[in-house]
C-alpha cells in the first residue's frame, strides 16, 4: 500500500501549489477561506524537489483576482497556481510581484500620510525585494518587511 | 533652466547636478538682490502651508517671494484656520491651489507633500515632511559648501548628531550623491541612519565611515554639519534622554580642526553648537542661514519661470 497522502483532483476551480511550508494556512486566511466554502484540500509539509518540503492547497469552485494573487506573490513568492476546468489543468502559472502594489496594504509607518483618516490617497509601494519580499512605500519611503506585511493581511481579514 | 520650471519640488532624489548646479549660479545672481525688490514674479501668489512650527524656513520663503516681487498668503495656525474645524489636507491644498501660483508646504506626516503636489495643479514645494524629506535645505547646504569651496568634489564631510531622526539628514546625502565626496556618520549607534538610507549609501557607492567620537575625524574633515538631536522625533524618551547632550560641539573638539574646516548647522541649535564656536573661523551657519533667501528666490524663480 502507498504511503503517500491521497487527494482527489478537483473538478474546476485552483490548485496552489510551491508554497513555501507553513504558510498555506496564512493563504487561507489571506483568500477568507474558513472552510465554509466548499471542498478545500490543504497539504502541508510534503516532499518537494524544488522547495524541499512544500504547501499545497486544492479549492474547488475558486477563481483569483489580481489582488489575490498578488496578495499570494507576496507571502509566497514561489508559488504556481494551477486553474482546473472538467478535472484537467488548463492553465498554469508561476505568482509574479508587479513592481507596484496599489492599496491592498497599508505602509507600518503610523507617521505616513496615507495611514491619514479622511484623506483620499491611496497606499503605493515599490517591490524592492521580491523574496522575502520587502515593499517600499511610495509616499514615505519606509521599508515594509514581509512579516509586517503578513500580519497586516492576517488581521485585515 | 527648463527643468525646474512648473515642477514639484518634493524631494532631493528629482534633481541632477546640472539643475544644481543651474540652481546655484542662479542664487548667486540673486545674492546680489538680496536686499532689494525684483520685480520678476510681479502679480503671482505663494501660498504658505505650514502645518509644523518653523522659522528660517517659512522666513526665507516668505522674503524670497517678496523680494522677487510676488505676494504670499500664508494658512494661519490650526486654529484660526479651518483645520480647526476638521478639514482634511487635501481640501485645504485644493482651496491653496485655486488662490495662488505655488504652493510652500510643511506637514509633521511623511508623504505629506508628494500627496499635496498629486492634488494641486500648481508646483508643490516641500518645505519639509516628517522625518522623511527638508529638499530646499539640503539645496541650501549644499549651495553654502559651494560657495565657500568653489566645489563639492573631493570634500570630506562630517555629519554629527542625530542622523537618524534629522529629515535634512536624507536629503543631504542625497543631494550629495551626485557628487565625490567622503562622509563620515558621526553619531551614537542608536542613531545612526535608517536602513533605507544606508541601502541608498550603498548603492549609489558613496564612500563612508562611521565614527562615534568626533576627535577621532574631525582632521581629516572640510564640513562639520551638526544636527540637532531632536527630541520630538525620539518616540523613546529615556533613548533621548541617553544621547542629548552627548553630541556637543565645543572649542576643544576643533583643536585638531583643519585651518579651512566650516561648520554648518540647519538650526535651530539648542546646545550642541556651543555658542564660543560662534567666533571662531569655522562658524559659517549664520551665513548659510542668509543664503536661505536668495538660494530660494532661484528655487521660486526657476519654478515659476521667471525671466530666464
Amino acid at each position: 500500500m502507498s504511503k503517500e497522502l491521497i487527494i482527489s483532483k478537483i473538478r474546476n476551480g485552483i490548485v496552489i501549489d510551491h508554497i513555501p511550508a507553513g504558510r498555506a494556512l496564512v493563504i487561507l486566511k489571506i483568500l477568507r477561506l474558513t472552510g465554509t466554502e466548499g471542498r478545500i484540500a490543504l497539504v502541508m509539509n510534503v516532499d518537494s524537489g524544488k522547495l524541499g518540503r512544500k504547501d499545497i492547497i486544492k479549492i474547488e469552485g475558486k477563481n483569483l483576482s489580481q489582488d489575490e494573487l498578488n496578495m499570494i506573490a507576496i507571502i509566497a513568492p514561489t508559488a504556481t497556481v494551477n486553474i482546473v476546468s472538467e478535472y484537467e489543468v488548463k492553465q498554469k502559472f508561476k505568482v509574479e510581484l508587479p513592481t507596484k502594489i496599489r492599496n491592498i496594504i497599508k505602509c507600518k509607518n503610523p507617521k505616513c500620510i496615507t495611514n491619514k483618516a479622511r484623506e483620499p490617497v491611496v497606499p503605493s509601494f515599490t517591490v524592492i525585494k521580491e523574496n522575502p519580499a520587502t515593499l517600499k512605500c511610495d509616499y514615505c519611503g519606509t521599508y515594509n518587511s514581509l512579516r509586517d506585511v503578513e500580519s497586516q493581511l492576517v488581521m485585515k481579514q | 533652466m527648463g527643468n525646474w520650471h512648473g515642477r514639484d519640488v518634493i524631494s532631493a532624489l528629482e534633481w541632477g547636478r546640472g539643475d544644481l548646479m543651474d540652481l546655484f549660479q542662479e542664487a548667486q545672481e540673486m545674492e546680489k538682490h538680496a536686499k532689494s525688490i525684483l520685480h520678476i514674479l510681479d502679480g503671482k501668489v505663494m501660498g504658505v502651508a505650514f502645518f509644523e512650527p518653523s522659522t528660517r524656513t517659512r522666513l526665507s520663503f516668505e522674503t524670497a517671494m517678496l523680494r522677487l516681487g510676488g505676494r504670499f498668503i500664508e494658512l494661519g495656525g490650526a486654529e484660526a484656520s479651518s483645520l480647526a474645524k476638521g478639514e482634511n489636507l487635501a481640501d485645504t491644498v485644493r482651496m491653496l491651489d485655486s488662490y495662488s501660483n505655488i504652493i510652500v508646504i510643511r506637514h509633521e506626516l511623511e508623504g505629506a507633500a508628494k500627496f499635496a503636489a498629486e492634488v494641486a495643479d500648481s508646483p508643490v514645494i516641500n518645505a519639509g515632511d516628517g522625518a522623511q524629506n527638508h529638499p530646499t535645505q539640503a539645496m541650501l547646504d549644499v549651495y553654502t559648501m559651494w560657495r565657500e569651496f568653489g566645489r563639492i568634489d573631493g570634500l570630506s564631510i562630517g555629519l554629527l548628531g542625530d542622523l537618524r531622526y534629522a529629515r535634512v539628514i536624507n536629503s543631504l546625502i542625497q543631494l550629495l550623491s551626485l557628487f565625490n565626496v567622503k562622509i563620515y556618520l558621526v553619531s551614537p549607534p542608536s542613531l545612526r541612519p535608517r536602513n533605507e538610507l544606508m541601502d541608498f549609501i550603498n548603492e549609489r557607492g558613496i564612500r563612508y565611515a562611521y565614527a562615534e567620537d568626533l576627535n577621532e575625524v574631525i582632521g581629516d574633515l572640510d564640513v562639520i554639519y551638526v544636527v540637532r538631536i531632536q527630541k520630538e522625533r525620539i518616540p523613546d524618551p529615556i533613548e533621548y534622554e541617553k544621547v542629548k547632550g552627548s553630541f556637543k560641539l565645543t572649542i576643544d573638539a576643533l583643536r585638531n580642526a583643519r585651518n579651512e574646516l566650516i561648520i554648518l548647522h540647519p538650526l535651530p541649535r539648542i546646545d550642541e553648537v556651543d555658542f564660543a564656536v560662534d567666533y571662531t573661523r569655522h562658524a559659517r551657519y549664520f551665513r548659510q542661514a542668509a543664503l536661505g533667501v536668495p538660494l530660494r528666490m532661484a528655487l521660486i524663480k526657476l519654478v515659476l519661470g521667471g525671466v530666464e
